[in-house]
């Protein structure tokens, strides 16, 4: 289900104290994360590692993959059936919203086996 | 182990009355309570008073630091601002004229309908929400939500819509025109359903001081109130009666009152459960295109209240009953417009730490690992034998310095098992955290 790895991250950096800006940027990057997991992959395994300057989080996912990952950044550009867009996701803006949470951002993709996602957001 | 923080809330722990039965420590919405010594503590920097310990706990051991009622008579001028759910208290029958009677032969000078300001709050609240940047605006209603939100979910805090809350544009209708009248000698009181609004007007948020001298226990009052009107005491004493109330002041209080009259889409959220979920996904942005929430801590809203004594279906009941008898608007609107809407807007709302471990992250990151550690050794049935709530809250109290590790009864029984530990140790440790009169004369 989309939102456990978040609202676990979430609860973790609350009890570490960590600035209230800088958990909504990890909670939102990762959220988003989820979701694409949920959404196009087949299964997937989220890392988290917290150290005292940042965390970095790597989604690895076997799914259809991203042929054009350019593309695939585009606000607005989006794959998501109607159906998903009723629910009020696939507006395109996932991997956009990651990459402006993020501090480094990076994606590598091979079409027909799966994804992986890097982020990791700095603490100051 | 009570933490005496800057905050002081408005519930207690009466030592003599609790029998360390631990109910309450697994209701509590911010795991504040512990059990040590055979009785319950309360870390005062995370209770957000929204009193869902005092619901459980039966001795009746949760104090409420309300004001003596005795206090009242300081003051020549006695104002009493009623909720309209304490005339729901009451069966329906029961005419508002035989209750005023009884308040002012009580002692009160003058009683005040609390909701009679919420037309213009109503009006201004619209106006917040239509230019707020920050959506969903959240209710600032509910005193127990927003200290929720400070200790919980401090991202949140710009969310909280900036305006006084009823009860206190009320209060400052009431000051305005005490000073006006050239008036000093006069106190206001909120009689009050609830401990979390005890809290806000002892300690309030958004820098500002409120104008309420003291605050009634509703439980109280309503017991004093019953007993007088069964006994049909004799009324010997005049009373002023500012009874103005729209239709939808009478309604304000329970589950949509507000929310409905918002513009936009809106909702309404009611329970503890319900309210730590939504505010989970709001957090994560789960949600989108809401612009307004109302918000209450209590099932049922306020006529779910801790001090509220009635079923809270049936006083939310008599409250509908009773609003459609009222009218749609008030005479005192305009000198609310007037006198109080100027006034009414709060500052920032400043979070409430729950750092848990330490300052230094580097530290903190170190103690968070050996407590992961540590709830991997527990039994994770959350028994509550050791005094925390869950074997995730012992292990982090151990963590901390303030638990010791085989406060678990199951590693307990592991290590006396391994023939590491004593039966005599055992009973001490038992004796640590239960009081040692549990296990003396059975």
């Amino acid at each position: 289900m989309a939102g456990v790895a978040s609202s676990e991250v979430k609860k973790n950096l609350k009890q570490l104290g960590v600035s209230p800006a800088v958990i909504k940027r990890v909670v939102v990057a990762l959220y988003e994360a989820e979701v694409n997991i949920v959404a196009h992959a087949y299964r997937g395994v989220i890392r988290v590692e917290i150290a005292a300057d940042g965390i970095k989080m790597v989604l690895e996912d076997e799914g259809p993959g991203i042929p054009d990952i350019g593309l695939a950044m585009t606000r607005g550009y989006s794959t998501a059936s109607s159906t998903v867009r009723e629910m009020g996701f696939g507006a395109g803006m996932g991997l956009p919203n990651i990459s402006e949470n993020a501090t480094n951002f990076t994606i590598e993709s091979v079409p027909g086996k799966g994804t992986t996602l890097s982020i990791e957001v700095k603490f100051s | 182990m009570e933490h005496e923080g800057k905050y002081r809330g408005a519930l207690q722990i009466l030592q003599e009355v609790c029998i360390g039965c631990s109910h309450c420590i697994k209701v509590c919405p911010t795991q504040a309570l512990r059990v040590k010594g055979g009785k319950a503590h309360i870390q005062r920097e995370w209770c957000i008073d929204c009193g869902e310990c005092y619901r459980v706990c039966p001795t009746r051991a949760i104090g409420v630091k309300d004001d003596d009622f005795k206090t009242i008579f300081n003051y020549t001028h006695r104002v009493l601002l009623v909720p309209s759910l304490f005339f729901a208290q009451f069966e329906d029958e029961l005419p508002r004229k035989v209750i005023y009677d009884i308040i002012g032969e009580l002692g009160f000078t003058e009683v005040c309908a609390v909701e009679q300001s919420v037309d213009t709050l109503l009006e201004d609240s619209n106006l917040y929400v239509k230019n707020a940047t920050t959506k969903p605006v959240i209710s600032s209603f509910c005193p127990a939500v927003i200290r929720l939100i400070q200790v919980k979910f401090p991202s949140l805090l710009e969310n909280i819509m900036k305006l006084l809350p009823p009860i206190e544009i009320t209060a400052l209708f009431y000051q305005k025109r005490f000073e006006r009248m050239g008036i000093t000698d006069y106190g206001i009181f909120y009689l009050t359903p609830c401990v979390g609004k005890i809290a806000a007007i002892k300690s309030p948020v958004g820098g500002y001081k409120s104008p309420i001298t003291g605050v009634i226990n509703m439980d109280f009052f309503y017991n004093k109130v019953y007993l007088a009107y069964k006994q049909n005491i004799p009324i010997t004493k005049r009373i002023r009666i500012n009874g103005a109330i729209s239709s939808d002041g009478v309604l304000f209080s329970i589950t949509g009152g507000e929310s409905k009259h918002i513009e936009g889409n809106t909702l309404s959220i009611d329970g503890m459960e319900n309210v730590i979920d939504f505010l989970e996904k709001l957090e994560n942005e789960e949600i989108k295109g809401v612009d307004f929430i109302e918000i209450r801590v209590c099932d049922e809203s306020c006529a779910g209240g801790i001090l509220s004594f009635r079923n809270r279906f049936l006083t939310a009941q008599s409250l509908r009953n009773y609003s459609a008898k009222m009218p749609l608007k008030h005479h005192l609107t305009p000198d609310y417009k007037h006198y109080c809407s100027p006034f009414i807007d709060i500052e920032n709302i400043e979070p409430r730490s729950m750092v848990k471990y330490d300052p230094d992250l580097n530290v903190a990151l170190k103690k968070m690992e050996s407590a992961r550690k540590l709830r991997e050794l527990f039994p994770g049935i959350d028994c509550g034998a050791c005094g925390a709530p869950t074997c995730e809250a012992l292990a982090e109290d151990v963590v901390k310095g303030e638990a010791r590790v085989d406060a678990c009864i199951f590693l307990r029984t592991i290590l006396e098992k391994r023939g590491e530990l004593t039966l005599k140790e055992a009973i001490e440790i038992m004796e640590e955290i239960w009081g040692k009169e549990r296990f003396n004369n059975h």
